[in-house]
């Protein structure tokens, strides 16, 4: 591509941490990756609408920068564990689009072989441990894998990803204690969308920020613009840097904000139409990384054109493999309650 | 090989069990509350810190539902985490984990994980410490599936089924009787298993068949002998194992028997008693029955400190020999 003329050499340091970090193609991927969230909730969203996939599910549909700044840093065999609003997550960390779907729409050949559906989906060969139908639990479990890191010599980072509304729960605050004194290998990442279903962080929590927390359990408590792939990367390696050399946790306050309801059944009552605009039109986290990817001379609208339209057949492919595939035996019904013993 | 056989108390073949997987087997370590140069409240682990240092006998906060959830956090990254919660009480605070992560992950996961974790709850009435700190919430999680639960009554059992428990690729929730930590028994050196799912009967007889839990197994042992005194002969069953729960023993043992009486420390409805006079209703042994199903249980209330009322509340070896005559004579 003739863009590349314009690549960036590492000395350039007065530039945003992703640019001196990354290469242009690894910068183009992760534009790729945005758009691979999106579509994907797009389309999961979609097939929901025409009866699909039953259930609910909840999306990340402008939260894209922060599950992919995140995980960005992070090796593959570093571990995860994941939330409701858990699709970004997922891809982000490596997942395959086909097999989501296809758990989105119950078949065997989902990550959890339809057993577990879009609150529980996972991947666990890259490290994604799960998504969690229970607000705040995960963030133990994830102390737990920070351990076994520790203990088993492994190197791994474990990133507990959680909403703002997961930092009044008990188990947050057990977690963050327990990370902090046995100085485990694992980074915080609060999702701080404004809102948990409802209600607000200002009516839910009696601190300002929800970094102010880290705190009161020694550890550094950092705030970045989640809807800015950079910002948020360079955050989330700094975290794992410190997390590797066995230092101990990170609180990481990534502020962002969903677009759609909370789930399938919001009526949006408790947020105004303008704030949600505001926020589309303005900050949406895809744009900007766009624009700033076209300003560094890494991509050009053909180039953006391009990625857009393999997003879009490998969306398309994902749902026809999910069609395609087989839903389960019912007379394998009561599988995986237990391990079989051989 | 011949292994010598001695007494142990049931808390040190406890420790003993403990102590022998964490020789074999890196990945097993301790979790739980003052289980550090404490010992543990009940001096399960003792000295095992001593041994095998502060990363393996680690103490935690006091924070049971994240100490749970770190337990299962650990057992399904590669670790085999016993967790000890001081009293069985406190499973209330963990429940979240037990229930919702532990008992469900492998399966939400379609069989991609296992969670590999012990927990060992201190249950039971007795000790004086009244409401908080006596229950016996065996059948709250014995009712999740994904979850094994099991009660060990005696120093054998308790070592056997532990190491069964650690072996075990699922979750094993295992609920010691306080008063029973330190009776003793004889109990094999080295490592041995006790299988989890398996009743044991303790006392074979005709007249009637007694399916007891953890320290009413010995009570009913005791009215057994006393109403062999009288010429009755009478069957005792140790369930051991409430999930899964050995349907076939005990409904072997009623056709033979005609007869059942179940003993256990725990409220009486909606628990253990019930499922296994369902049991017993919904199997062939129903046909069998020349009376109805009794059973003894908790009293339908909060355990009492003092100790009379403390005792009134869970049955005792003379509600056991007066039911258990009642039955076998007829009266009832
Ligand atoms: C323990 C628990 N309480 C309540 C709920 C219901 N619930 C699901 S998501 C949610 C809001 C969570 O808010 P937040 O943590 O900010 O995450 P977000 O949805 O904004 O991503 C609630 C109340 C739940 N799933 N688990
Ligand atoms: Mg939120």
């Amino acid at each position: 591509m003739a863009i590349a003329r314009k690549a960036i050499s590492p000395e350039q340091t007065n530039l945003p941490f992703a640019y001196r970090q990354y290469s242009p193609d690894q910068l183009r991927d992760v534009l790729r990756k945005m758009y691979l969230i999106r579509r994907f909730e797009e389309g999961a969203e979609d097939s929901y609408m025409r009866g699909l996939i039953h259930g609910t599910m909840h999306l990340s549909i402008g939260q894209e920068a922060s599950a992919m700044g995140i995980c960005m840093p992070l090796h593959e065999d570093d571990q995860i564990t994941s939330t409701h609003r858990g699709h970004g997550h997922c891809i982000a960390k490596g997942a395959d689009v086909k097999r989501m779907f296809a758990e989105f729409f119950g078949k065997t050949t989902g990550y959890c072989k339809g057993r577990g559906g879009s609150m529980h989906i996972a991947d666990v060969a890259k490290g994604n441990l799960g998504a969690n139908g229970i607000v705040a639990g995960g963030i133990p479990i994830a102390v737990g894998a920070a351990l076994s890191s520790k203990r088993m010599k492994t190197g791994k980072v474990v990133v507990s990803f959680f909403g703002d509304g997961a930092n009044n729960e008990g188990a947050f605050h057990e977690a963050l204690n327990m990370a902090s004194i046995w100085k485990l290998p694992v980074i915080f990442v609060c999702e701080n969308n404004g809102y948990g279903m409802s209600t607000s962080t200002a009516r839910s929590t009696a601190v300002k920020n929800i970094a102010d927390r880290a705190a009161a359990y020694s550890m550094p408590g950092v705030i970045v613009d989640g809807n800015n792939f950079s910002e948020v990367a360079e955050a989330s390696h700094a975290a794992a840097e410190r997390a590797r050399a066995g230092e101990g946790p990170t609180l990481i306050e990534s502020k962002t904000y969903r677009y759609r309801g909370h789930s399938k059944s919001d009526r949006n009552r408790y947020r105004t139409k303008e704030e949600i605009e505001d926020w589309i039109t303005n900050r949406d986290p895809i744009l900007l990384f766009e624009t700033e990817l076209k300003e560094f001379g890494i991509i050009d609208d053909k180039g953006i054109e391009a990625v857009r339209e393999s997003v879009k057949q490998e969306i398309a492919d994902g749902i026809e493999f999910a069609k395609q595939s087989p839903a389960p035996e019912l007379s394998d019904l009561d599988r995986y309650v237990y391990t079989e013993v051989a | 090989m011949d292994t010598a056989v001695r007494e142990l108390s049931y808390a040190q073949a406890i420790q003993e069990a403990m102590a022998l997987a964490m020789e074999a087997d890196e990945r097993v370590f301790l979790m739980g509350e003052d289980i550090g140069v404490y010992g543990g409240a009940f001096q399960v682990t003792g000295d095992l810190v001593e041994r095998f240092g502060t990363d393996r006998v680690m103490d935690t906060p006091i924070s049971e539902l994240g100490g749970a959830g770190v337990a299962v956090g650990a057992a399904v990254t590669g670790m085999r985490p016993i967790f000890e919660f001081q009293f069985s009480d406190f499973a209330t605070l963990g429940m979240e984990q037990i229930v919702n992560q532990a008992a469900k992950m492998r399966f939400m996961l379609g069989g991609e994980v296992s969670v590999p974790l012990v927990m060992r709850f201190p249950a039971g009435s007795g000790t004086g410490a009244a409401a908080q700190h006596s229950q016996s919430l065996e059948a709250w999680l014995g009712h999740v599936p994904g979850l094994k639960v099991i009660q060990p009554a005696t120093p054998h059992d308790a070592k056997g089924l532990l190491l069964a428990a650690i072996a075990d690729p699922d979750p094993v929730m295992i609920f010691e009787h306080k008063l029973l930590y330190k009776m003793k028994g004889p109990v094999p050196e080295g490592h041995y298993t006790v299988p989890i799912g398996k009743a044991e009967i303790r006392r074979e007889g005709r007249d009637l068949t007694i399916v007891a839990t953890s320290i009413m197994v010995h009570k009913a042992l005791e009215a057994a002998e006393t109403l062999s005194g009288e010429g009755m002969d009478i069957e005792v069953i140790d369930l051991r194992s409430i999930r899964p729960i050995d349907r076939e023993t005990v409904i072997e043992s009623v056709k033979k028997t005609s007869k059942l009486l179940c003993v256990y420390e725990a409220v009486k409805t909606l628990g253990i008693g019930a499922e296994v006079s369902a049991m017993i209703a919904e199997s062939e042994a129903f046909d069998y029955l020349d009376a109805p199903i009794v059973r003894l249980g908790g009293a339908e209330m909060p355990i009492p400190y003092n100790p009379d009322l403390e005792k009134a509340t869970v049955p005792q070896v003379p509600d056991i020999v007066s039911a258990a005559r009642d039955l076998v004579k007829g009266v009832r």
